[in-house]
């Protein structure tokens, strides 16, 4: 297998007093889509923030691209390759949507051919349509989408997509398992916090489930699939 | 009738737009500096002046080198860059260490800014007014209806909407413009997408800056330079950003054109208090619209309120309170009449701390105003001595009345505020009645104040007067410390930390903020009463912005996460003062330092700090 994209080791995160990650290590690889799932409050939120930095107690030990992000601040790892989506969408709502994808403009790497608008809305069609709307008339659906289409515009290697499917209509989740799948072809590699487990098992090939802040198991999606007893257990499908 | 001339209407009108002109030019950067960093800058009135002074001194060299009007602009735009990059000084060395701090803190520290300059203007400039020189080309007056009006006047009223329609391009058409208003909403969210956050708020910080000392470079062919402009315009620059919303440009605009109308017109019907009109203006539009024209509720500023906990009882309390009294009845025993007025003081600033303690770390109501309160028990005692000849008995309970009366009042408005904007309504109301203390020289006696304010006779002399003092701070301060350990004081904790679920579980917490509100004002009103005793007299400058930030600046001190820290805040800053300002012409340069290096690095005061090693040892 070639060398990870994302390594992370030993990853543990408090708030406060109270420690919610306790020594997680996994990899990412490019071009792969990896779910990380558990229930509700397992620790998938803050195992995103803590990579990218927005933890302030957190024992970050991860290298991307082979760089550690040790100390970094958030806008060199995000400048490094690696996007983030946060759950909560975060579209500037004040701003239009072509004004939403400038903030997340950033020049692709040498030899590889740049985002741009028209790129991102043959992923997303329905932004085409609705360039000059400002971000707060949008449907929760419309929003996540921009907010994805916003982070591909800063040409990522990899993105951080935390709940997707979360709070929107159904066939805006199935638009989303394809522009993922679309992402994917594209050679972006994606680690998918998601709850929805139907959703991440149709587009993940990997998994790794929390529980409590722990790493329960860690395989492929089929490996997964074919472990009925541990599924119950842990994510309750 | 003069008012009726259309020509003298036209004229007035006119003079009216360019003064709108300039202030919005301020305060548009004021109110873009705060929507990015969520930092109320008290320091962009001293850049204002900053500017004034420095094209005050530039353009007439450059002038000399060659006349011209493309000198005169071009010594205007240098100077509003030299500033632009003083402020980007100030962002790097101060502000970007406090992005995160209280905003009380951080008014604080940029206060400390305003002290900073204040020194340094005269260092530098020197301490007589500069008149700049008047614009080439524009010396003749052009006639309007008749009138003779100034060319330079019209000059400025272009340019207010030439920057507006500037900001607007910059804002809107630019990459940085676009970042801006991103990271006015989500400044987390902006550095996650790698940008870089520190160098978009520096930016930010040279824009404001930059228009600030544009728009006081601006007035050297109008007003001479001088060392009073910074607090003037700041107070008017914080009433156009607040009534047309925070963070928001267009708002600015319309809050200055209405302001500058205001102003021009407003001379007419109130000739010495225009600042009055402009002030009470701002208490309407906050009273309709909590958050100005166009400002938006998630705007409001830091929402981090930090003040006293619950923590158990001090063992041995009651002896260390007998050992207080005992050491304070005792005290004139040893001490002469110069400590004890010095003592005197300190215990009437102790009381009027502990009064503001029980609104900023009970009740989280960051008030920056609480000077009116002291002010008004003060001019009531005063009133009281001069205009009805009542006795200091009497006086006493009078000035704490109209205190407590003012408190309520305000306090109507106040508590329907929250975070920047209760901060900068308390300052206004301040401001209100200071102008009316000055400007009302027939009642107040205006600048001069009013003197002959002596105690009855059985409590004149140091030693009298110091213990009567002594008795009345240790009773109120007793009487406030029991309403803050009730339940009513943890009401007033439980809004301070979470202004919904107190609601939710059924605590009215205006009512209860109210009620804080009148009772803190009563308690400085008192300090304002014996203050005016002590003294003989009493003066504008007591409900001014400065000793406003006194009671800050002693709360800062002491701790404002303890119960005792405004007392020993006020004792060690009074101390310090009357040891050092004697010594040194730079006191407000100390002073503002040490505000500032309070905020950074010391900002648990003293008590905290105590508090803290001690609790690490044990």
């Amino acid at each position: 297998m070639n060398a990870p994209l994302l390594e992370v080791w030993n990853l543990c995160a408090f708030y406060g007093r109270a420690q919610v990650l306790f020594d997680l290590t996994f990899r990412l690889h490019p071009g792969e889509v990896m779910a990380l799932v558990g229930r509700n409050g397992a620790g998938k939120t803050t195992t995103l923030k803590a990579i990218m930095g927005l933890v302030a107690a957190s024992a970050r030990q991860a290298t991307f691209k082979g760089q550690s992000l040790g100390r970094l601040p958030t806008y060199k790892i995000a400048r490094l390759g690696l996007g983030y989506v946060p759950e909560d969408r975060r579209i500037f709502t004040d701003l239009t949507v072509d004004e939403n994808l400038e903030t997340g403009r950033r020049p692709a790497a040498a030899g590889r051919s740049p985002w741009t608008p028209e790129r991102v809305f043959r992923l997303f069609p329905n932004l085409a349509e609705m360039r000059g709307r400002r971000g707060s008339q949008m449907s929760g659906g419309e929003q996540q989408m921009l907010a994805i289409a916003r982070t591909l515009m800063g040409n990522p290697d990899a993105i951080l997509l935390d709940e997707p499917s979360e709070g929107i209509a159904p066939v805006i989740v199935q638009m989303m398992a394809e522009a993922i799948r679309a992402m994917k072809a594209e050679g972006v590699a994606v680690l998918l916090s998601e709850q929805n487990w139907a959703f991440a098992a149709g587009i993940s090939d990997r998994a790794c489930v929390i529980e409590r802040g722990e790493i329960r198991f860690q395989g492929s999606m089929a490996e997964l699939m074919a472990n009925e007893a541990l599924r119950a257990e842990t994510l309750g499908v | 009738m003069l008012a009726l001339d259309p020509a003298f209407l036209a004229v007035q009108a006119l003079s009216g737009l360019s003064s709108a002109s300039s202030l919005f030019i301020t305060a548009c950067g004021l109110t873009i500096v705060f929507g990015v960093t969520r930092i109320v800058n008290f320091a962009h009135g001293s850049l204002y002046m900053i500017g004034a002074y420095t094209a005050a001194t530039l353009v007439p060299r450059l002038l000399e080198l060659s006349f011209g009007p493309v000198t005169f602009w071009a010594g205007i735009l240098a100077s509003a860059i030299i500033v632009g990059l003083i402020g980007v000084i100030i962002e790097v060395l101060l502000l970007r260490r406090i992005y995160g701090a209280p905003e009380l803190f951080q008014l604080l520290a940029t206060f400390g800014i305003v002290l900073v300059v204040q020194d340094l203007v005269v260092q530098v400039f020197g301490p007589q007014d500069i008149l700049g020189p008047r614009a080439p080309g524009l010396r003749a007056p052009v006639e309007i209806l008749g009138r003779r009006f100034p060319s330079y006047e019209l000059v400025l009223i272009a340019a207010g909407p030439i920057v507006l329609g500037l900001v607007w391009l910059l804002l809107r058409k630019t990459r940085f413009g676009v970042l801006v208003r991103a990271a006015t909403q989500d400044r987390d969210m902006v550095a996650s997408l790698g940008v870089n956050q520190a160098l978009l708020f520096t930016g930010t910080l040279f824009l404001g800056a930059f228009l600030a000392g544009l728009g006081g470079a601006l007035q050297i062919p109008r007003v001479s330079a001088n060392t009073g402009m910074d607090l003037s315009i700041i107070a008017e620059a914080f009433v156009v950003t607040v009534v047309g919303g925070m963070g928001s440009v267009p708002g600015a605009f319309l809050a200055a054109l209405i302001i500058g109308q205001l102003q021009a017109f407003g001379i007419l019907i109130f000739p010495k208090s225009t600042l009055v009109v402009v002030f009470l203006l701002m208490a309407v539009v906050l009273a309709i619209r909590p958050h100005g024209f166009f400002g938006r509720a998630e705007i409001v500023g830091g929402t981090h309120a930090v003040g006293i906990a619950s923590r158990s009882p001090l063992p041995g309390r009651h002896f260390i309170l007998l050992v207080v009294i005992a050491v304070l009845a005792a005290f004139p025993l040893v001490a002469d009449a110069y400590l004890l007025k010095v003592a005197t003081e300190i215990l009437i600033f102790a009381l009027f701390a502990f009064s503001l303690q029980l609104l900023i770390g009970v009740g989280g109501v960051v008030s920056f105003g609480h000077a009116a309160f002291f002010g008004l028990g003060a001019y009531g005692a005063a009133l009281a001595v001069k205009w009805y000849g009542v006795s200091m008995e009497a006086a006493l309970p009078l000035g704490l009345a109209l205190a407590a009366l003012g408190a309520g009042l305000v306090g109507a408005f106040v508590v329907r505020l929250s975070g920047i904007y209760l901060a900068m309504m308390t300052l206004a109301a301040a401001q209100i009645l200071y102008a009316v203390a000055f400007q009302w020289v027939e009642v107040t006696g205006g600048d001069n104040g009013i003197v002959g304010v002596w105690p009855s006779s059985w409590a004149s002399g140091p030693i009298p007067y110091y213990l009567l003092t002594a008795a009345l701070t240790v009773v109120a301060v007793l009487l406030l410390k029991r309403i803050i350990d009730a339940p009513f004081g943890y009401s007033l904790r439980a809004a301070r930390d979470s202004e919904s679920r107190a609601e939710a579980i059924g605590l009215k917490v205006r009512q209860h903020r109210w009620l804080a509100f009148m009772i803190a004002g009563a308690a400085a009103g008192l300090a304002g009463g014996i203050y005016a005793f002590s003294r003989g007299s009493v003066d504008p400058s007591l409900l001014g912005i400065s000793t406003s930030v006194d009671a800050l600046t002693m709360l800062l001190l002491g701790g404002i996460q303890t119960m005792m820290g405004p007392l020993v805040g006020a004792a060690a800053l009074h101390g310090l003062r009357d040891w050092i300002m004697p010594l040194t012409p730079l006191w407000r340069l100390l002073l503002g330092l040490s505000i500032i290096a309070m905020v950074l690095i010391f900002p648990r005061g003293l008590v905290g700090t105590v508090r803290d090693w001690w609790g690490a040892r044990t």
